[in-house]
């Protein structure tokens, strides 16, 4: 049936089961929300570095932005900016693909239990849902690396 | 088949709205429970619209050819027919926008520019209810923010109702308008209009109704309301998109000044100044959205002749049957009356603890279709506490069978996600 391509196990796993849950300290903090259902997001990143030391997040949202927002945790966590990065953008180019995109290995490297999103894809009303924790994680990023970097211009 | 007092022929009904023979996913009839975000339209209004086009189209109020004048009469004659289905003493009070979202835009605006008696400003206060569509704060908000007058409101029970325990406080001799819903488009709730106008009314506040959830569905009688503008919109009435009434009282739109300036609202216009046109005309500025307002004028039409308090009584009908048959669902909660009594066709709900996105994507697999989110009314979800609630709601075409599939569907959606 069409809409087991959405709800995988591997996101309704996550879904039941999410990683890094709950708030933790962080080098910033954003809040976003999807207007058109309500579904809403707080997110902290810290950064030791350019290595991502943790991302804590809590939220109200369906299955499909809590299941994102744990697999963002699992994937991002320990990584490199750079390198989490390329998973952001090809996770992004996967959710905008509008089903026409079958994950190949490589994509399936970058992206492990994110490929599961593949489906989603299809569903442009639950796209934003998936993309939720990932836009928050990017801007919390973008604020957290702006007050480092000010930080060390000013002495 | 259940068969319930008070219901309609809906297998007659049914065959005046195509779109109910619709096949979504695989061959499943669509089952519509989302009337309340927007009703589907009978032949009789998608002929009158496609028949305008194809005969009479011109534009109005400028022409003296047989077409313009065809097209005027059709656009005014739609005027009548408003007029008439809420119980207008005058044509002149109906004010054609191009939905209730403009039509309470209006009304705050006319009475943001006005000069007393009217006129909000700093002194003053604006009253209105935690239960109200966004159409119905935001206007008044960005109103209170421009002229500094407060913004005050109306609380809610646990069950979903006014709190009118403080009518005395809410609305005070400060207060120059107080403008709410009359059936919430999220809880259904038919809010108590006597009670709210009587008090109004003693502080001499003007009062604004909301009517875009009742229109639809029960006998609209603007002089009963006793309200000075009444507002609602085409779309949800069997009429199509991109046509809104503005219903006030003629003095008042003799008094008030006009928002929006152009063509169509003037009487002369030098390059110093201008005059204007005599209401409704006055608030029409520009080519309004004539085929729509014939289309209007069919919706109407369509509705009288089946009876609106027949339709009330089928809805009515069809609301108990809902709401009983829904209490046999494990862990849903309903948001809002829990009984038929004194609400519309519109039940919102939660299901345990599954996001009422996640109900709305299931039930959409079986062919049907409700809403999910927070209905453009999200005071009434912070208010509770709750992210979001799945809507189902009714019209004059839905039937016990389709309350019977949504349970059943409910029921395969707490075994996907159990
Ligand atoms: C109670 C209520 N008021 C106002 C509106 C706004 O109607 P529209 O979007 O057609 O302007 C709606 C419908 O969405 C409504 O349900």
């Amino acid at each position: 049936m069409k809409l087991d391509s959405m709800y995988q196990d591997v996101i309704l796993d996550h879904y039941k089961n999410p990683h890094g849950r709950g708030l933790r300290d962080g080098d910033a903090e954003v809040h976003h929300v999807n207007p058109t259902c309500g579904d809403e997001i707080t997110l902290r990143v810290r950064y030791e570095g350019d290595r991502i030391a943790d991302v804590s997040y809590e939220g109200q949202g369906c299955s499909i932005s809590q299941a994102s927002a744990s697999v963002l945790n699992e994937l991002l966590v320990g990584k490199e900016l750079a390198e989490a990065r390329r998973i952001q953008e090809t996770f992004l180019e996967l959710m905008q693909s509008k089903g026409q995109l079958t994950p190949d290995d490589a994509m399936e490297d970058v992206l492990e239990d994110a490929v599961a999103f593949a489906g989603v894809s299809k569903y442009p009303a639950r796209v934003k849902c998936a993309l939720l924790s990932w836009m928050a994680w990017k801007d919390a990023t973008a604020q957290a690396l702006d007050d480092s970097a000010a930080k060390e211009r000013t002495p | 088949m259940t068969h319930l007092p008070g219901l309609l022929d809906t297998e007659a009904i049914r065959k005046d709205f195509p779109i109910l023979d619709r096949m979504v996913h695989d061959g499943k009839r669509v089952v519509y429970l989302d009337n309340a975000a927007t009703s589907q339209k009978p032949r009789q209004v998608l002929d009158a619209l496609s028949g305008y086009y194809e005969r009479h189209n011109a534009n109005v109020h400028r022409g003296v050819h047989v077409l313009a004048e065809e097209a005027t009469a059709l656009y005014e004659g739609a005027r009548d027919k408003v007029a008439h289905f809420v119980n207008a003493p005058s044509r002149d009070e109906v004010i054609f926008t191009k939905n209730a979202s403009e039509s309470l835009n209006l009304v705050a605006n006319m009475l943001g520019w006005a000069d007393e008696p009217y006129r909000v400003d700093s002194d003053t206060e604006v009253v209105i209810t935690e239960m109200e569509h966004h159409s119905n704060i935001v206007p008044w908000q960005l109103l209170a923010q421009r002229t500094g007058a407060k913004l005050k409101w109306f609380g809610l029970t646990d069950d979903g109702r006014l709190d009118l325990s403080n009518v005395e406080e809410v609305i005070t001799e400060k207060t120059k308008v107080v403008s709410f819903t009359l059936v919430s488009n999220i809880m259904g709730t038919v809010n108590p209009v006597e009670e709210i106008v009587r008090r109004a009314q003693e502080v001499g506040a003007l009062v604004v109704v909301d009517a875009s959830q009742a229109a639809p569905h029960m006998v609209l009688d603007v002089q009963a309301l006793q309200a000075d503008f009444v507002a609602f919109t085409g779309h949800k009435m069997c009429g199509p998109t991109g046509i809104g009434v503005l219903w006030g009282r003629q003095e008042l739109l003799e008094d008030l000044p006009p928002f929006l300036g152009g063509g169509e609202m003037i009487e002369t216009v030098s390059m110093h100044s201008s005059t204007y046109a005599p209401a409704p005309h006055k608030f029409e500025a520009g080519t309004p959205p004539v085929a729509q307002a014939v289309g209007l004028g069919a919706a109407v039409d369509y509705l009288s002749a089946i009876g609106m308090d027949r339709i009330a009584a089928h809805e009515h009908a069809l609301t108990s049957y809902a709401v009983e048959r829904l209490r046999e669902v494990p862990d849903l909660r309903i948001i809002g009356p829990t009984t038929a009594e004194d609400r519309g066709a519109a039940i919102s709900f939660v299901l345990g603890d599954i996001h009422p996105h996640d109900v709305g994507q299931v039930l959409d697999e079986q062919g049907i279709a409700v809403r999910v989110g927070h209905h453009c009314a999200r005071p009434v979800c912070l208010r509770y506490g709750i992210p979001a609630t799945t809507r189902a709601s009714f019209y004059l075409y839905s039937t016990p069978a389709e309350v019977d599939a949504l349970v059943d569907g409910l029921e395969y959606v707490r075994n996907f996600f159990g």
